[in-house]
């Protein structure tokens, strides 16, 4: 069982959010057991409690002790994450909750697939913006790429935007993976 | 997810081999459990099978799998222990999923086992096959579909760990018929390894303890809010619970799940607060300056209007489950742990201080009382509600006097509240009722369950005629054990609380709230082999009461109750705790609830 203590005033649900609280994007890192199911528990508490989704990864990541990691972008007040935090460690399979978006000790990266369709000038100026980018293109026609890009989120969000009047076509993104810097593991 | 194994094979420990089924019921008897309360059906015919061959497992066959999992709450809560439900596939698993919620609600530990269909037929749509786990993962605090013999008796034992530690809650084992049939060595409880990291935290932080205790000391307007927690957290609990409150001197109020966790008759005693609580305890509430909430949630029932629940205080809120802390209400003090560890924390921690003089305090308390909040008009020509829960409280005192302990429990709706505010409770376990999901047909198969495990109590269900019809068919159970559980039905004809509600919120609109067909509950009771009673007068009601109570037989009691009698006091939808309508109040009532308050549930 986490230790997922709300215990500092900013855990209310009630006086903060309610009326007067930001929302911000959150990111989380749940190390669960991997069994059938972990992951409906996961997202029934999100849809049956009114929480957002943005984003979800989730696979086995120590198969000798079964446990898989799942990443889950969301959006809330103060409080509404710190009810996801303490309802997250409250399912029996969750071992570890952590809360990793804007936290500097920790990276988060996502990889995306992304088709543009031009030519010409708008080939040539997709090319040079993926290059920029370090994206790398992984199928080519005459008149489209498809690059793999991997970065930020925000990096991701800046090259759909940039690609966007250059012909983009459709974007296909993992969601977020995070992982704490330095050598422990948490 | 890409998940596959559950759990790695069990250690093997003992060359003798048992089957799933015979598994199942030596778990079961390792556990301690003597009770179970299920109906059998293809899927779980092989644990049935096991069961006849084993004389230290009880068991009590219902009418209706929701009648079984009620029985089990009721079982759990009057005993502390966790109650066991056994049913099969398909339509016997979903309809225990009503109790289910129920106890995942109250907090009530239960451990229901459910057959389904060969593991082969997973998935194929197979005679009376439903995706039990899938329908009850958000019903339950855990739940696990066995697909390996090896995994059983772990699974078994874990569930009870789980269901009975931390947050009590119910827990599903899914068991395929071939896994009952397969066979392998049995683990026994202590020898098994845990799947799950689940250690929830009991001991409070020592540091935020003291802090509690150091505002508590400061206070000069102090209370104490307890709710179901305390009652879960065992009958230390309670005594820790009494200890702290006479070395603080605070008033003490509880919420419906919380009443007998402080005696009635103890001069602290404000009576239950919230919706339809005392007067006096949400006056206190209100204009209390430190509320230790112990065991509580904060329940919308509790709170009235929140931006004006007690708006000068300070709050220390101790629980168990840390999602509970300022999920509604933002506190000061948060201590996670159990109730009753805490509380003995606590009172550590308080040592030799003398309580604070509170003595302004208690005037104003006094004054609150002086208002009389639960007065009702008498009547000399119909039974008032109220006053044959009153006479109930007050002729069940002979039993209680000769030793034999009394158990309530009850239904869903006016009943329930005139039964919480006329019956007094002085201990723990003793009062069963469905608080947050407000499950009509509770009370009568929890009866059932209560009568079971203490055979020699006096076990009413005080109920009203709409909700006692939902689960009536287990009065049926009551007369094959011979458990001479007794039925208080206050019979006004109406689902009363939705006739007060259409009453006060809808403009008189009575709406499907009336049934003009009811059965004749004597000659019902006497259909199903239990003993009928009738009371229409107050005159004849004392005698009728006793006439009851001497039954050593089920009885159904047709107690014909004033027919529009509303339940107040009451803090009206969108109000707050200091802006209650009482029964003298009751000529303006439409007008005292504005349009904001109407919209609320």
């Amino acid at each position: 069982m986490t230790d997922t203590l709300p215990a500092d005033p900013a855990g209310s649900a009630y006086f903060l959010d309610f009326e007067t609280g930001e929302e911000r994007r959150a990111t989380f890192a749940v190390i669960v057991d991997n069994e059938p199911g972990v992951l409906h528990r996961v997202v029934g508490l999100f849809s049956a409690r009114g929480y957002n989704i943005e984003s979800l990864t989730v696979a086995e990541t120590d198969h000798a002790v079964h446990t898989s990691r799942i990443t889950i972008v969301t959006r809330g007040r103060e409080g509404v994450l710190a009810q996801i935090k303490a309802q997250l460690g409250k399912i029996v399979q969750v071992r570890q909750v952590f809360e990793v978006g804007g936290d500097p000790r920790w990276v988060e990266r996502e990889l995306a697939l992304v088709k543009v369709r031009g030519t010409g000038e708008h080939r040539v100026e997709a090319l040079r913006i993926a290059e920029i980018f370090r994206a790398r293109v992984i199928d080519t026609g005459t008149d489209s790429f498809v690059f793999e890009l991997t970065g930020a989120p925000d990096k991701i969000n800046k090259f759909e935007t940039l690609m966007r009047p250059l012909g983009l076509v459709e974007v296909s993104r993992t969601g977020v993976l995070s992982i704490a810097r330095g050598a422990e593991r948490v | 997810m890409t998940a596959h194994q559950t759990i790695s094979p069990a250690p093997v420990t003992a060359a003798e081999k048992l089957t799933g089924a015979e598994i199942v019921v030596r778990a079961l008897v390792d556990q301690g459990v003597d009770t179970l309360f299920g109906y059998p059906g293809g899927a779980v015919l092989p644990i049935y099978d096991a069961l006849f061959h084993e004389p230290r497992l009880k068991h009590v066959l219902v009418r209706h799998e929701q009648g079984a999992g009620h029985a089990a709450e009721g079982y759990a809560r009057s005993t502390g222990r966790p109650g066991v439900v056994l049913v099969t596939s398909g339509p016997g698993a979903t309809n225990a999923v009503t109790p289910i919620v129920d106890a995942l609600m109250d907090s009530i530990p239960l451990v229901v086992i459910t057959g389904q269909v060969p593991t082969h037929l997973i998935g194929s749509d197979a005679f009376q096959e439903c995706d039990t786990v899938g329908i009850t993962r958000s019903a339950t605090k855990h739940n696990v579909l066995v697909k390996d013999v090896r995994d059983l008796a772990r699974a078994i034992h874990e569930a009870f760990h789980i269901a009975t530690s931390g947050r009590p809650g119910p827990v599903l084992i899914d068991i395929p018929k071939d896994v009952q049939f397969a066979s392998c060595p049995y683990t026994p409880p202590g020898e098994v390894r845990f799947a799950h990291a689940y250690a929830p935290r009991r001991l409070g932080d020592p540091a935020r303890v003291r802090e509690a205790v150091e505002l508590i000391a400061s206070a000069r307007r102090p209370i104490l809010y307890v709710g179901g927690g305390v009652i879960n957290a065992g009958p230390t609990a309670s005594e820790a619970l009494r200890a702290f409150a006479g070395a603080t001197g605070a008033p003490v109020t509880a919420t419906l799940m919380g009443l007998g966790a402080y005696p009635a008759s103890g001069p602290q005693w404000l009576g239950m607060l919230g919706m339809h609580g005392a007067y006096e305890a949400n006056h206190a509430m209100h204009d209390c300056d430190v509320m230790v909430c112990v065991g509580a949630r904060f329940d919308d029932r509790v709170t009235g209007k929140l931006d004006a629940f007690s708006p000068g205080s300070k709050k220390i809120h101790i629980d168990i489950d840390p999602s509970s802390i300022g999920k509604i209400v933002h506190c000061d003090v948060a201590i996670v742990g159990d109730a009753g560890e805490v509380l003995a924390q606590m009172l550590d921690a308080w040592a030799g201080r003398q309580p604070a003089d509170l003595s302004p305090w208690w005037a104003q308390i006094d004054g609150w009382r002086a208002r009389n909040g639960f007065a009702y008009a008498p009547s000399d020509t119909v039974i008032k509600p109220q006053y044959a829960v009153e006479r109930l409280y007050a002729l069940t005192r002979g039993a209680e006097a000769g030793g034999r302990e009394v158990y309530i429990s009850t239904e869903v709706g006016q009943h329930q509240m005139w039964a919480a505010q006329f019956f007094h409770f002085h201990q723990p376990n003793r009062w069963m009722t469905s608080g947050g999901l407000g499950t009509m047909g509770y009370g009568l198969p929890a009866a059932v369950g209560i009568q079971v495990a203490h055979p020699d109590a006096l076990v009413i269900d005080i109920a009203g005629e709409a909700s006692v019809q939902m689960t009536m068919q287990e009065i049926s159970t009551a007369v094959q054990y011979e458990l001479p559980i007794k039925v208080f039905i206050l019979n006004n004809e109406w689902m009363g609380m939705v006739r007060q509600w259409q009453q006060l919120l809808h403009g008189e609109r009575y709406s499907h709230s009336y049934a003009s067909a009811l059965p004749d509950f004597v000659k019902l009771a006497e259909a199903y082999g239990a003993v009928g009673l009738r009371a229409e007068t107050p005159a004849e009601l004392d005698a009728k009461i006793m006439q009851m109570i001497d039954t050593p037989r089920p009885v159904i009691f047709d107690c014909r109750v004033a027919k529009d009698e509303n339940c107040l006091p009451m803090i009206p939808s969108g109000k707050a705790h200091n802006d209650m309508i009482l029964a003298d109040m009751a000529a303006e009532l439409g007008s005292l609830i504005e349009d904001d308050g109407k919209r609320l549930v």
